[in-house]
């Protein structure tokens, strides 16, 4: 199978008055079509860089980054990204809101909008469409955010960690919710997480990046098992604390490394 | 508190022991109460509000019945203070013979277009500053020193420059409100968190695609409230603008009244300013309910 995305030998670095500081370093990476992939990793290991060059935010200082074998210049309508926070805008209701990606592609048709619509009450958000974002709770909001990013009917989910500001409970919720409709879809997803559980919980493949400048340190690969079950199916399941103690053992041994070098 | 405390518990009978067929009892008892507590509250913030008002009418009534006292009994120099009384016949006189209304529409023209266009070349211009950083850049010292100038000053050029008149007067307005709008409104868009022009970048959004659904509804909140501090700075620009050059407007009134010495007409023009600007501060007001209703900030 020919990769989706791919990261050839790519080096980026921040300019700015002070410095020039290099935040990866010659990284290679390839993701199969379907897969799941999580980045982990110490804070400064360049996980949100990463995530900004596939998404064609900015060009990488060094290297190629690939989507289906040609060459990323700029946003794509192939690639879908979600944020920290749901950033809906207070001015818009829901749907309007949803529906901001179609409307800046010129793609918004009457179909689109019922097809819109329809993925809102599959996102148990029925009969908010015409509310206004001040009116919805946190959890509900950031499933407008993924509604509004599976809209535009992306190949690709870039995800920057965006379960990190829900309460816990809401948090596992979200998590079986965007496995299961990333599944039906057949997407491939590429989630940057500091929460090591919810990597292994959700992913195909873990990477484990070093930090300063961004490296890949380990590659996880999550047995099959797991893999077929929903993250919260996954967490209670007997194989898993294993994954999660090697993954969490790698990255003390990378703190506890670099911690001496100080 | 306590007190109310106390009341509360007073309304709610004595719980009696948990039978399991009194629950739905013991429910519709607790809603009781609850809606007892509301209706308590909401009377009580009414009588709040109807206390406000009628102070408000009493300071309003005893400041006019004094001054009317006092002018009246010579406590104040009528010439110089007038009183109500006089003020009120004259303005009805006014009014009547129709000597006063086409003042009035003068001036309020003048300000409507002052504030209106203030605001508007003032958000054009922060518009232009966001497009392009470098010019943002390269006018920043001029548009300090020229917010820090008294503008007014510029009166002379106008009248000569655009004629003694309409034009003249609504260029000193302009040259009031212009200047701070632009910054207020250029320093709103640089605000804006880039976060949610992330968002529409991501799906590809356009420079001007970024600015029309992102930056300037983004910014409506506060392009509002410049409107609303324009409404002042424009009267001020007119104000001094018909003091200047003009042969008619609310401004020429007070001038005319102050040169044959008619107190009495200037006092009764700025009773009709104050009226006149506070319908207008309201209709803005009611603009920006109309504009921003449903969203709130966050």
């Amino acid at each position: 199978m020919k990769p989706m995305l791919e990261l050839k030998n790519v080096s980026h670095v921040y300019v700015n008055e002070k410095e020039a500081s290099l935040a990866i370093d010659s990284l290679e990476l390839a993701v199969l079509p379907g897969e799941f992939v999580s980045l982990v990793g110490p804070s400064g290991c360049g996980k949100t860089t990463i995530l900004s060059l596939l998404a064609g935010l900015f060009p990488p200082a060094q290297g190629e980054v690939l989507y289906a074998g040609q060459p990323v210049s700029g946003p794509s309508n192939k690639l879908g990204y979600m944020l920290q926070q749901d950033y809906l805008f207070p001015w818009r209701t829901i749907r309007d809101n949803a529906l901001i990606g179609l409307e800046i592609m010129g793609r918004k048709t009457p179909q689109a909008c019922r097809a819109v619509d329809d993925l809102l009450d599959e996102m148990g958000l029925a009969g908010t469409a015409d509310r206004y974002p001040h009116e919805l709770s946190g959890g509900m909001r950031q499933r407008v955010a993924l509604v509004r990013t599976l809209a535009s009917d992306p190949e690709v989910l870039l995800l920057d960690e965006p379960f990190s500001a829900l309460d816990m409970h809401i948090k596992l919720q979200l998590e079986d919710l965007v496995q299961r409709t990333l599944r039906r879809l057949n997407k491939t997803a590429i989630l940057v997480t500091h929460d090591l559980a919810e990597a292994a919980a959700m992913s195909d493949r873990v990477i484990l990046l070093g930090r300063r400048p961004g490296r890949i340190r380990q590659i996880f690969d999550i047995p099959l098992d797991i893999r077929r079950l929903l993250p919260t199916e996954a967490r209670r399941d007997p194989g898993f604390q294993d994954i999660f103690d090697s993954i969490w053992e790698e990255l003390e041994a990378e703190d506890g490394k670099e911690g001496a070098d100080v | 508190m306590s007190n109310r405390n106390e009341s509360c518990r007073s309304d709610q009978p004595n719980p009696t022991p948990a039978h399991i067929g009194s629950e739905g009892a013991r429910l519709q008892q607790t809603q009781g109460w609850i809606t007892q507590l509301h209706l308590r509250f909401r009377k009580k913030a009414k009588q709040q509000t109807v206390y406000v008002r009628l102070t408000q009418l009493l300071i309003f009534c005893l400041f006019i019945s004094w001054w009317e006292l006092a002018g009246r009994l010579g406590w104040i120099d009528v010439l110089l203070f007038s009183y109500p009384g006089k003020i009120a016949s004259h303005l009805a006189n006014a009014l009547m013979d129709g000597s006063l209304p086409p003042h009035i529409g003068v001036t309020v023209m003048e300000t409507v277009s002052g504030f209106l266009l203030g605001t508007l070349l003032g958000t054009s211009i922060a518009a232009l500053l966001w497009w392009y950083p470098f010019v943002s850049r390269v006018l920043d010292p001029y548009l300090v020193v020229l917010n820090s100038m008294p503008k007014v000053a510029l009166g002379p050029i106008f009248i000569v420059g655009l004629g003694p008149g309409f034009m003249s007067i609504v260029a000193t307005t302009l040259s009031i409100t212009v200047i701070i709008t632009t910054l207020v409104i250029y320093n709103r868009f640089r605000e804006v968190d880039g976060n949610y022009v992330k968002v529409v970048r991501l799906f590809g959004a356009t420079r001007s695609q970024i600015f029309l659904n992102v930056i300037l509804p983004a910014s409506f909140p506060v392009i509002i409230s410049t409107l609303k501090v324009n409404v002042g700075l424009a009267w001020v620009g007119v104000i001094v603008g018909e003091f200047l050059v003009a042969k008619a407007g609310l401004g020429y009134l007070i001038i005319y009244g102050f040169q044959v010495f008619n107190f009495t007409l200037v006092l009764s023009s700025l009773v009709v300013i104050a009226i006149v600007a506070a319908i207008m501060y309201q209709l803005v007001a009611m603009l920006e309910e109309w504009l921003t209703s449903g969203w709130k900030e966050r």
